[in-house]
């Protein structure tokens, strides 16, 4: 009985959660002609947000596209396939792995710095003080933060899988080998533009969409004490990771389920 | 000037606020006192339209201030000075920056000008050559002192004190007390004192509302509370450790409690 | 208020990922093969097309001249309409061009490849390509081999 009594409260707690998170949304939407008129709140946000996360994607990026430039070796060769190297890398990296696992390592990273910041604003009443010096904080704080992390993701995801073909590239043709020239031809004729890249990006669009979101949300709904920031911010990777592959498995199947 | 009638908020299942009227006169320091955990900070909020009351109206200059519409209460807002418990200086700009956040978002003066108002309200709280510093690096006092000159940047006509007093050393509450008092007679101001420091506050308060468990258990100038007839109020006036609010929680007999250990069989 | 330095590195950060994605389109997709230079499309039949694809290269000489654009199921002649896109630039083909469907390698993908004719009329757009070979299935081709042996045998 018991049981139920628990499912019960949580699917209340959390259709109220996902009410008040859209009401939030909503309202940092409204502040987007706020925030391009004021760019150098953007243009910070996109700093601490994007450039401060730059060399974590490039270097994880270097060394997924490595791993799979040697894995991908290693198993192709089993069928005398090793020319088609470059179409596994890529096709792995645009299609899949560059926007989810930037997306997830963009949630860990930037996700729980906004949730921490945000939360801890909360907690010194930074954000009461605004409201009483009658400055909405959900346009000044908050929305410029949601875009700048909108805008940030897609880039990165771009960086992601562009430095991971260039690991592939240097795994599989420097160190073991592999024809460089059928490398990037077959890559070529096999990654379509429209199909992969632009799909790619949509991707990464909507995560940057749903990680900016639960963030933020997060870091302004969390219990203004030292113990609720914390776990807000342990809830942000978590919820985001969840949202991150749940909707690339809805995406995918979308995208790829009738070609 | 702000007129509370019939005032409930409850929080839950508990009513911090019961049916309360109050009266804040113009120009003058109303202090609103009480044991902690009384709500004092809520009313402030009540009164500034961030929390909604369950029933009664507070009215100030005679507009009902749940009734504006959000344009309407910003506008209210920028006539009023808040100053937090913990000052709630933005910690990502330094002190002049935090006081001249107001003023170029709610203006269009150019810069020379924002800098003059800036340092005309530092130097009214005598931190003119901290401006460069970061919030970090404050003391408390300061933190403070530098949440007042922001509190006071758009020359609001009413200002509402949190706890101020709370945690200072006896300079800096030295210097607190004669700054809210400086303020009130130069400024024309109207300053509401929130806090449960009996001594600083009643040596510069005009009017006194003492609330304690939702309800106004004494009202008036400090030398009536300081005479008052209430057991009550003498205890929180005069901090006796024992008397209407009793010393021990209460509990079963003491010679039954240290007899009745029973060991276990 | 904003230090100038915050401001170039982010412009750096936004140009350098605005290259990844270039480089994504350029290098990594076939970004430069979608450059429609204007195209004329031409229709084949085949009796069976033995799983070439959508996109599949159309070339002649080896050389890629257009792509596959679309594959479907003729009602009236109960074989395969295909309908091949080919680049404008080659707008010289004689009409009597043939198209047979043929395998990259052993076991590779399908492609078209075009065989030049000899009439000096040349392919416009909504032409019919008249002579057609189909794709060369492998299970008749065993059967055939296993049938031509035991003939011999005889």
């Amino acid at each position: 009985m018991k049981l139920f009594q628990t499912i019960g409260q949580s699917s209340l707690k959390f259709l109220a959660k996902l009410g008040r998170s859209s009401l939030f949304l909503i309202s940092i939407l409204t502040g987007l002609a706020y925030t391009f008129s004021r760019p150098n709140l953007l243009i910070k946000q996109l700093y601490s947000i994007g450039v401060l996360t730059f060399w974590l994607i490039a270097i994880s990026g270097l060394f997924v596209g490595m791993v799979l430039g040697l894995q991908g070796v290693y198993t192709l060769s089993t069928f005398g396939a090793e020319s088609s190297l470059g179409i596994m890398v890529a096709a792995s990296l645009v299609r899949e792995l560059g926007p989810v696992v930037s997306a997830l390592l963009f949630a860990g990273r930037a996700g729980s710095a906004l949730t921490a910041e945000i939360g801890l604003m909360k907690t010194t009443e930074q954000l009461s003080a605004m409201e009483m010096m009658a400055i909405d904080p959900l346009k000044y704080i908050i929305a410029p933060r949601f875009f700048a992390g909108f805008i940030s993701l897609p880039l990165l995801a771009a960086l992601f899988s562009a430095v991971g073909v260039l690991g592939g590239y240097l795994a599989g043709v420097e160190i073991l080998s592999v024809d460089s020239g059928s490398y990037w031809s077959q890559m070529q004729s096999a990654i379509d533009f429209h199909d992969d890249i632009i799909n790619g990006i949509i991707k990464s669009i909507i995560f940057a969409w749903l990680v900016s979101w639960i963030a933020l949300f997060e870091g302004y709904d969390a219990l203004p004490t030292s113990a609720g920031i914390s776990r807000a911010t342990t809830r942000t990777v978590v919820n985001s990771a969840f949202a991150i592959l749940l909707f690339d498995f809805l995406l995918t199947a979308l995208m790829y389920g009738e070609s | 000037m702000i007129s509370i009638r019939n005032l409930t908020f409850s929080r839950g299942n508990r009513k911090i606020f019961d049916n309360i009227s109050l009266e804040i006169e113009p120009h003058k320091i109303t202090a609103i006192m009480g044991p902690s955990g009384t709500g004092k900070t809520t009313l402030l909020k009540l009164i500034a339209g961030q929390l909604k009351p369950d029933s009664g109206t507070i009215l100030i200059n005679q507009q009902n201030v749940h009734q504006l519409s959000r344009t309407d209460l910003y506008k209210l807002r920028k006539k009023m000075g808040m100053l937090f418990q913990s000052g709630a200086l933005l910690t990502d700009m330094s002190v002049y920056d935090n006081i001249a956040f107001p003023i170029r978002e709610h203006t269009q003066l150019p810069e020379s000008m924002v800098r003059t108002l800036v340092l005309m309200k530092l130097n009214a709280v005598g931190l003119r050559g901290a401006r460069h510093l970061m919030p970090s690096e404050l003391s408390g006092g300061m933190a403070r002192r530098v949440a007042m000159a922001r509190a006071l940047a758009l020359d609001p006509e009413m200002i509402m004190y949190d706890e101020p007093f709370t945690g200072q050393d006896p300079i800096s509450l030295g210097v607190l007390v004669k700054l809210i008092q400086t303020l009130n007679q130069t400024l024309h101001l109207t300053s509401i004192v929130v806090s449960h420091d009996v001594q600083e506050t009643a040596s510069i308060a005009d009017y006194i509302y003492l609330i304690s468990e939702g309800k106004i258990a004494g009202q008036g100038t400090p030398e009536e509370l300081y005479n008052t007839d209430s057991d009550w109020v003498d205890q929180f006036m005069q901090g006796k450790a024992d008397g209407p609010v009793p010393f021990h929680y209460p509990a079963n007999d003491f010679t039954t409690d240290l007899l009745a250990y029973k060991p276990a069989l | 208020m904003q230090c100038k330095s915050i401001e170039i590195l982010v412009g750096l950060f936004v140009s350098l990922c605005i290259t990844a994605l270039f480089f994504l389109a350029l290098q990594v997709s076939n970004f430069s093969d979608l450059q429609d230079n204007g195209s004329y499309t031409v229709i084949a039949h085949f009796e069976n097309t033995g799983g070439l694809k959508s996109k599949a290269v159309v070339s002649m000489a080896g050389v890629p001249i257009g792509r596959v654009a679309d594959i479907s199921f003729d009602p009236d002649n109960y074989d395969a309409l295909v309908k091949l896109r080919i680049d404008a630039r080659y707008n010289k083909m004689p009409s009597d061009t043939s198209a047979s469907i043929l395998t990259s390698g052993l076991l590779g993908d399908k492609y078209i490849g075009l065989t030049p004719g000899g009439l000096n009329e040349f392919l416009q757009e909504g032409d019919t390509i008249e002579l057609t070979q189909s794709a060369l299935v492998l299970e008749r081709m065993i059967s055939q081999f296993l049938f031509n042996s035991s003939d011999k045998d005889k």
